[in-house]
């Protein structure tokens, strides 16, 4: 019998309060195993307070090809920036 | 470095007007500084040299454990056995960080890994070379990962993202392996005239072999110029080799050692020193298999890995079963 172990995305919340953020990726036979693997591959120096893991093949990333069909209609609403309005000095902080 | 004299595929560095139209768009992001993600479109001579590259480096990182777990039952103090301990599982970390950059490319870890066993991918020619007293870990850890840091800094700023990336998180945790290094020789150096030999005999063994890790000249070399301009290769090796031999010299004049060069000469107008180059002769045949240490390496490898089989196989077959009767119980 010839498997290999399946690949997982490993999240680690740094800090308290925080994200969890990827921080890459590793093999594991199930989730539980993946956890253990996580805690010694990616939180040896006290990196994280928390981890998740999620098999890669569940994820759904966005084409690169439809980059700017998707992100490129915010660049020219600059207007949901606060730096857009002139508010006059004498109003004070706002 | 840890991945040396990687080919590319190329005969010559194509000028950006021979190029398609998205290989000039590949191109031009890179040289903007751009970082290229897995998804993204890619020459396939980009990928593949990748592959080599990041899995060579992989390979040396997992085969670099082997000279210094060695030392592991044998380290002077429980704290020397804790601090290699716990370098030497850094190594491993850094060797899965790699071999999941170079999985992104589209090869799987397992076949990086039956490439090496076949004799058909290699690792870096250092590891090759022997750990024949305590002093040699000092040494390894001084001048090998002083060397591999030297490489990998720059290397930070590859192109290619993944890779980077795991750059970053290899470099921040390299510094610690170069210093442990260090502070073993300064206790040995330091210490009774006996150690002080084992010192310089370590340093006089892993001098040359430290500087063959860079790799012969590339300044003529077509592979050279195109992994630069795709910026996976930041610096020549002539150029890291120097900075390399620069910064190690006043190093071992610290620790009251001498570096076995008779050539070895500061340079004012250079600003660097003049120094002899290894035999290139011993590198090549390290390389085709020849060095004092190729095939207790590599079987110890096969061995591992083969050994291991059973317990993949079986963590595997349960976790298969596990998800089999959550779903008959659903």
């Amino acid at each position: 019998m010839k498997k290999e172990w399946p690949l997982w995305e490993v999240f680690i919340r740094g800090q308290h309060g925080l994200n969890h953020r990827h921080v890459g990726s590793l093999h594991a036979p199930d989730a539980e195993m993946a956890i253990r693997n996580a805690r010694d591959v990616y939180t040896r120096r006290k990196e994280g307070v928390s981890i998740w893991v999620v098999p890669s093949a569940l994820i759904t990333a966005s084409d690169p090809a439809n980059r700017d069909a998707l992100f490129e209609p915010a660049t020219d609403k600059i207007y949901r920036h606060p730096s857009f309005y002139d508010i006059p000095d004498e109003v004070g902080k706002m | 470095m840890y991945a040396q004299m990687v080919t590319t595929d190329a005969n010559r560095v194509r000028d950006i007007s021979e190029m398609s139209d998205e290989e000039r768009v590949f191109q031009e992001r890179i040289d903007r500084g751009e970082k290229i993600e897995p998804t993204d479109w890619m020459p396939e001579g980009y990928r593949k040299t990748l592959i080599r590259q990041i899995g060579q480096h992989a390979h040396s990182e997992i085969v670099g454990q082997l000279p210094e777990g060695n030392w592991i039952t044998r380290a002077p103090t429980l704290e020397r056995k804790a601090i290699l301990l716990a370098k030497v599982q850094d190594e491993a970390g850094h060797g899965l960080y790699l071999y999941c950059a170079a999985e992104t490319l589209g090869v799987t870890r397992d076949e990086l890994i039956e490439l090496l066993h076949a004799g058909k991918m290699k690792y870096s020619s250092i590891f090759n070379y022997p750990t024949l007293t305590w002093a040699d870990i000092g040494a390894v850890g001084w001048l090998v990962d002083g060397a591999a840091i030297m490489n990998q800094v720059p290397l930070q700023r590859t192109s290619f993202g993944p890779y980077s990336r795991a750059m970053v998180r290899i470099c921040k945790e390299e510094s610690f392996h170069q210093r442990q290094g260090f502070d073993i020789m300064m206790k040995m150096a330091n210490g009774t005239p006996a150690q002080h030999r084992m010192a310089q005999d370590a340093l006089n063994r892993f001098w040359y072999p430290s500087l063959m890790m860079f790799g012969p000249s590339d300044k003529d070399s077509v592979h050279s110029a195109q992994s630069m301009s795709w910026k996976i290769k930041i610096n020549t090796n002539d150029e890291l080799r120097q900075k390399f031999v620069d910064q190690t010299v006043p190093q071992a004049e610290f620790l009251g050692l001498t570096v076995p060069d008779d050539h070895l000469k500061w340079n004012e107008e250079k600003d660097g020193y003049d120094f002899s180059e290894p035999d290139w002769s011993e590198f090549f045949e390290v390389l085709k298999g020849n060095g004092p240490c190729n095939k207790e390496r590599l079987d110890a490898r096969i061995k591992a890995w083969d050994d291991g089989a059973w317990v993949r196989d079986g963590l595997m077959a349960h976790a298969d079963k596990r998800a089999a009767a959550r779903t008959a119980a659903e």
